[in-house]
């Protein structure tokens, strides 16, 4: 009953959200670009010259790999979950609660089901630009080749749609914007800590590799580093359909979740 | 434009919508009919709101029928929001783009894109007055530009059928008398208007025909001068400072009256030939004798009892 309601209201309006995001994105777009563009740098500096000049080369598959290479694909893969993440939570919620743009967006032909498609779009397409910038350093640095980067991207679109639609699950439900350190105190940073960004999950006991395996980031980190590093196998073709099916169940779950919260 | 003058623009039959347990809108009926102006009145609380939302395809009814131009509301919500405007009670402008930006991204969820949206977004910055004002961020206006931004906005699609909710409430007397202005020059040029408002006088003013709700129903609806009529009369005097001597003045005349912990209203249709013994009884500097208004009828109908829950 539900789904095929929602189904018939999803349409290519969805479209219309975006674009409004996007124009109000472009009129700042300088300020937009200074986060994603610092934060790499920093962290490359910190884990990768600080840290790594502490920190032999890692075994990876097999083979031995600098540090500072082994973890620029996870720092990538932080990257896309966090404006993702971040764009449907925090972003989403002041246009929907403080400003009333979903309000007023609904007294046009658009549907809610547009709108929270548009906004977890518009969610993905920020975790494609910051990982095209945070891509952009690791190829100048060397440490991704640029093929490697290209075939990244689609990755970066597809995971941020996994990551915009979890966190737009949670705006449907959060009932002030503070409640949002919950989600990202319990789920973003143990991911950030825990999701082999930083070393190998061989490294963990047994049962915290079992738990550390089920975490999405962790999909995304293996795809992206098995992309960077040239060992993509059967594995991370699975952890990208999971990263799909994310996607797609979160989708539904954040659209029913803010149907109930908007519509009753 | 080109329907005949009897096509029906909405139509609502025993509509309902309950919040939980609580009746907002209890069964209402009612029709507008096009090129009509229609007032909705109502303490806070009454249901116009949620009226308005359902009419505006926001919420779906509980309960009863709703057709907008000719559509059932559940069932063809594009159909119909694609031909309405509504301006709601809340300012919902976005506060992230300009007010150019506003119009032109708004007209863009209509599928009006463009020379046409900015051709469409110029006409309405002049139309509202607002011209000037184009480049402006949001917060940098008055509330009165905001409301007519409001309005503009509502306009950008060409609506058959436009919905105001609370369209000048909290303005002051220059930007309302601005936006009726506005108002009856689409009224003129054929738009029809559902509007909800606290001002008698602009429900006066504006609307042809009035509905009067409390409770979720439809108390009385009718044409403004007939119902002060029907239920008021003609005049009206008031007695200030009025006791139980003033009650029983009214009680013993058997006159339709009104007695509130201050003041006698004496209504009906020999409210002004009995002015002369009124100012007899009472002293002439505790009557006034005025013509009988809204207000008296609202008042009448709906009672005196606050209702900000
Ligand atoms: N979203 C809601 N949830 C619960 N109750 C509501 C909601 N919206 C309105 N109400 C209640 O419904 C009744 C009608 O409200 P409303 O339509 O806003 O009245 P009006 O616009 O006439 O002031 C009020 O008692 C109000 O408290
Ligand atoms: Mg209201």
């Amino acid at each position: 009953m539900i789904m095929k309601a929602i189904l018939k209201n999803c349409s290519w309006r969805a479209w219309r959200v975006w674009q409004r995001n996007f124009d109000v994105y472009r009129q700042t777009w300088k300020i937009n670009f200074i986060p994603p563009l610092l934060e790499p740098l920093l962290y490359l500096l910190a884990f990768g010259v600080g840290l790594g000049s502490l920190v032999k080369d890692v075994q990876f598959e097999g083979a031995a790999v600098p540090y500072l290479t082994f973890i620029a694909p996870g720092l990538v893969a932080t990257a896309i979950m966090n404006h993702g993440f971040f764009e449907t939570t925090y972003a989403s919620f002041v246009r929907m609660y403080y400003q009333k743009t979903f309000a007023a967006i609904l007294s046009t032909p658009l549907s809610l089901e547009d709108v929270i498609l548009g906004e977890i779009a518009w969610g993905a397409t920020k975790s494609l630009f910051a990982g095209a910038i945070m891509l952009a350093i690791a190829v100048a640095w060397g440490l991704i080749p640029l093929a490697a980067a290209l075939a990244i991207l689609p990755v970066a679109f597809l995971a941020g749609l996994a990551f915009s639609g979890l966190g737009m699950c949670f705006t449907a439900v959060v009932k002030n914007i503070e409640m949002f350190n919950f989600p990202v105190f319990l789920f973003i940073t143990p991911m950030f800590l825990f999701s082999g960004v930083f070393f190998p999950l061989t490294s963990l006991p047994g049962w915290a590799q079992h738990l550390a395996n089920a975490l999405p980031l962790t999909f995304l980190v293996s795809a992206v580093r098995g992309l960077a590093l040239g060992k993509f196998h059967s594995l991370q073709a699975f952890q990208l359909i999971g990263l799909l099916a994310i996607a797609v169940v979160c989708t539904y779950l954040g659209i029913a979740g803010m149907k109930k919260r908007m519509l009753r | 434009m080109t329907q005949p003058a009897h096509d029906k623009i909405i139509s609502a039959r025993g509509l309902r919508k309950t919040y939980g347990g609580l009746k907002a809108v209890d069964g209402i009926d009612f029709a507008v009919q096009a090129q009509e102006c229609i007032g909705i009145l109502g303490p806070n609380g009454a249901g116009k709101t949620t009226t308005i939302k359902m009419l505006s395809c926001f919420l779906e009814p509980s309960g009863g029928i709703l057709e907008v131009l000719g559509r059932d509301a559940s069932a063809a919500p594009r159909f119909i929001k694609r031909h309405i405007g509504v301006c709601p009670q809340e300012d919902n402008l976005d506060p992230d783009l300009s007010v150019a930006e506003n119009l032109r991204v708004f007209a863009r969820y209509f599928d009006i894109v463009g020379g046409e949206a900015r051709g469409r977004a110029e006409e309405l910055l002049h139309f509202m007055g607002l011209h000037a004002k184009r480049a402006a961020r949001i917060d940098e206006l008055s509330g009165g530009m905001k409301r007519r931004l409001m309005i503009a906005r509502s306009l950008i699609n060409r609506p058959r059928l436009l919905i105001l909710d609370e369209p000048t409430t909290g303005l002051d007397p220059q930007s309302r008398h601005q936006i009726w202005e506005r108002l009856h020059r689409l009224k003129s040029e054929g738009t029809t208007i559902l509007l909800t408002t606290h001002y008698m006088d602009e429900a006066a003013h504006l609307c042809g025909r009035l509905i009067i709700m409390d409770h979720g129903k439809v108390v009385v609806e009718g044409a403004p001068k007939d119902l002060v009529r029907e239920h008021i009369g003609a005049s009206v005097i008031e007695v200030s400072a009025a006791g139980d001597g003033a009650r029983r003045f009214a009680e013993e005349k058997g006159l339709l009256h009104e007695k509130t912990s201050t003041h006698l209203y004496i209504h009906g249709a020999e409210a002004a030939s009995l002015w002369p013994e009124a100012v007899r009884q009472f002293g002439e500097e505790r009557c006034i004798l005025r013509m009988a208004n809204l207000e008296d009828v609202f008042l009448k109908l709906t009672g005196r009892a606050l209702r900000d829950e």
